[in-house]
């Protein structure tokens, strides 16, 4: 059993491209020409070098001595959060940028929840002189104002998405509509692996580049290249899903996957999608997703602004499905704890998307020789009201 | 033969209307479609309103928000449609998007479909492909026509391949955008019709998006067979309430 996507643009059962056929001239380019593009040696030169110089990868492992003595056990810290804009979303989107000037688009439009996504790509469009648009749910801009500010620095536009629950789903709702009414000069940058095909297969694939470097960077500290388990938080899942990429189909390495319970999986506050999720389509792809019934989707919950989403992308709904991924859920308390914790003990602030997977020790116990490398998706400048906020500092 | 296919034979350009069902009120779903057709209105398509309707404006969005609100659902809507055919003969189209009928179970809801006496659906979000590939059949059986959207940068290719496995109309969306995006066609418009009619397709199109009142009604059925209004008979109930849509069809229709 193969865990990838296949040539129609399925993981297993899920996947596809289920849009309007406004968006399939964008989208059909997009198809044929991706993989064509991310294969040219003068594309991959580009995108190395700016992974280097720009970005500064390679990320650090980190072997978290401290965390490990705590929970007897080898934990090792890939550091994303040390890159360039302070998390993994910097991946995709110096890939994207590269594809839409390749594909001679000269305006951006993007999404983004937590904000990250939206300062990737708006420096990324800063950084190669593109009109950049963000669309960001209204009540997102109030809970992470130091992002708002970074995109309006680097010169992007943020609109506010004032539909639904005025989160992620709806600035993706809104990015899409945006897409439909300008069909020629527009690239959408899709900050998660999420939506139509081929989204999830080119997000997850710029996104790779953490679970390659894992590879090497085991090499030389433990002298085997696989771990026994890597861990990442889900919220679209496109940390998770570069976290994972190449070891996807090495049964020997265990994957393991940290959703947001909000305030409790059964709450009605919570986005633990693998949970609570059923079949269905979301932004152009089927996938699990939160939904009523009545096939209406649902509104999520999650103290974390980034995990804040009722899908996950096509490829973690089949490693769910297919028993491949083990799901777990982490509530706010614990997420919160998790993020104080490592804090206290190795001196690293996280995202609070990131402490939901280093949540993962309140609910699994590792062996003392195994080695869990967890994916420090980003970090937790942004974060810091929320912080001041939860524990009253 | 279906309703849908008789009255694209009449010789008459034909005014379509959308109305989401369960807007503004939970209980007009069946006087709208009454009293739309004694109005002169040829076709109708009852939306089922999603909470994400993605190809959609604002004027749609929030009617579709107000029906969820009102508490429309998917079993609701059939359970109020149940008689329609005892007082209606106009042809009947669900439009919707298509997580809802996915939930409802595709077979279940197009058998459910045949049972009211409705005539078609539009799902913008299923694509041709997977169509033709999956539920086709399942569409044929339960005698429904599926309905395809094309626009100004669909390729004659993908056009001609949408018109092999159309049966009714085509739905051709006037100008790259949402609904009610836009207002007034341009010489961009019309060559875009224009260069659809001298395809010469098997199925007749009606155009869709844009058309708010007589001027663009008239501009679209030059070339088309008919045309459809949406946002702006929202806007309109929205206003002026339901008990006006004859004032609505007469302007529209040059009356």
């Amino acid at each position: 059993m193969s865990y990838n996507i296949n040539e129609k643009g399925y993981y297993g059962e899920f996947g596809g491209a289920f849009i309007p056929e406004m968006l399939y001239p964008n989208v059909e380019e997009l198809r044929q020409n991706y993989l064509k593009v991310m294969a040219e040696p003068s594309f991959k030169e580009e995108f190395d070098q700016l992974l280097k110089d720009y970005v500064g990868r390679p990320s650090p492992l980190y072997f978290a001595k401290r965390l490990s003595e705590k929970y007897n056990t080898k934990v090792y810290l890939k550091r994303e959060d040390l890159n360039h804009t302070g998390a993994h979303k910097v991946n995709n989107t110096i890939g994207q940028i590269l594809m839409a000037k390749r594909l001679g688009k000269s305006r951006i439009i993007a999404e983004t929840g937590a904000g990250q996504h939206g300062v990737a790509t708006a420096t990324v469009c800063a950084l190669m002189g593109l009109e950049c648009i963000v669309y960001m749910g209204e009540i997102d801009i109030a809970r992470q104002a130091p992002n708002v500010a970074r995109m309006k620095m680097l010169g992007a536009e943020v609109r506010p998405a004032l539909s639904g629950s005025r989160t992620l789903k709806d600035a993706t709702n809104e990015a899409i509509r945006d897409w439909i009414n300008n069909p020629v000069d527009t690239h959408y940058i899709i900050g998660s692996a999420i939506g139509p095909h081929p989204y999830p297969d080119m997000v997850t694939r710029f996104q790779s580049v953490i679970s390659e470097e894992i590879k090497w960077q085991l090499q030389e500290k433990e002298g085997r290249e696989n771990p026994d388990y890597v861990v990442a938080c889900i919220g679209g899942g496109s940390n998770a899903a570069g976290t994972y990429y190449h070891f996807l189909d090495n049964e020997d390495v265990g994957i393991i996957a940290v959703e947001a319970a909000g305030k409790g999986v059964h709450s009605g506050e919570s986005a633990a999608t693998s949970a609570l999720g059923k079949e269905g389509i979301i932004h152009g792809c089927k996938t699990l997703l939160m939904q009523t019934a009545d096939g209406q989707i649902t509104e999520p919950y999650s103290i974390s602004a980034g995990l804040d989403y009722p899908g996950v992308g096509p490829m973690h709904s089949h490693l769910h499905k297919s028993g491949r991924g083990e799901f777990y859920s982490a509530t706010d308390d614990e997420a919160m704890q998790a993020g104080l914790e490592l804090t206290k003990l190795e001196g690293i602030i996280p995202a609070i998307e990131t402490s939901h997977g280093l949540a993962i020790f309140q609910h699994k116990t590792f062996k003392p020789d195994d080695i869990v490398v967890i994916s420090l998706s980003g970090r937790g400048d942004k974060d810091l009201q929320n912080y001041i906020n939860y524990f009253k500092l | 033969m279906n309703r849908i296919q008789k009255k694209l034979q009449e010789d008459k350009k034909l005014l379509s209307i959308y109305f989401t069902a369960g807007y503004p009120e939970i209980n007009d779903t069946v006087s709208i479609i009454e009293d739309l057709e004694k109005n002169g209105v040829d076709m109708i398509e009852i939306g089922l309103p999603f909470s994400d309707p993605l190809a959609d404006g604002p004027t749609i969005q929030e009617s579709s928000t107000q029906a969820l609100r009102n508490g429309m659902t998917t079993n609701l809507l059939f359970e109020q449609l149940k008689d329609i055919r005892k007082s209606v003969s106009i042809p009947l189209i669900i439009m919707g998007y298509f997580n809802p009928v996915l939930q409802y179970g595709v077979e279940a809801f197009c058998k459910k479909c045949q049972e009211i006496g409705i005539d078609g659906l539009i799902l913008p979000d299923l694509p041709v492909d997977v169509y033709a590939e999956e539920y086709k059949d399942i569409f044929e059986a339960y005698g429904l026509i599926n309905v395809f959207l094309i626009t100004p940068q669909t390729s004659n290719e993908r056009i001609h391949y949408i018109d092999s496995v159309s049966a009714g109309f085509i739905y051709m969306v006037s100008s790259a955008s949402t609904t009610g995006a836009k207002s007034g066609f341009g010489d961009e418009q019309t060559e875009y019709f224009k260069r659809i009619a001298d395809l010469n397709l098997k199925n007749p199109q009606i155009v869709g998006f844009g058309i708010s009142n007589n001027d663009t009604f008239t501009q679209a059925t030059t070339y088309a067979k008919g045309a459809i209004i949406g946002s702006a008979f929202i806007k309109h109930i929205t206003n002026d309430g339901k008990q006006e849509i004859s004032k609505f069809t007469k302007t529209v229709l040059g009356l």
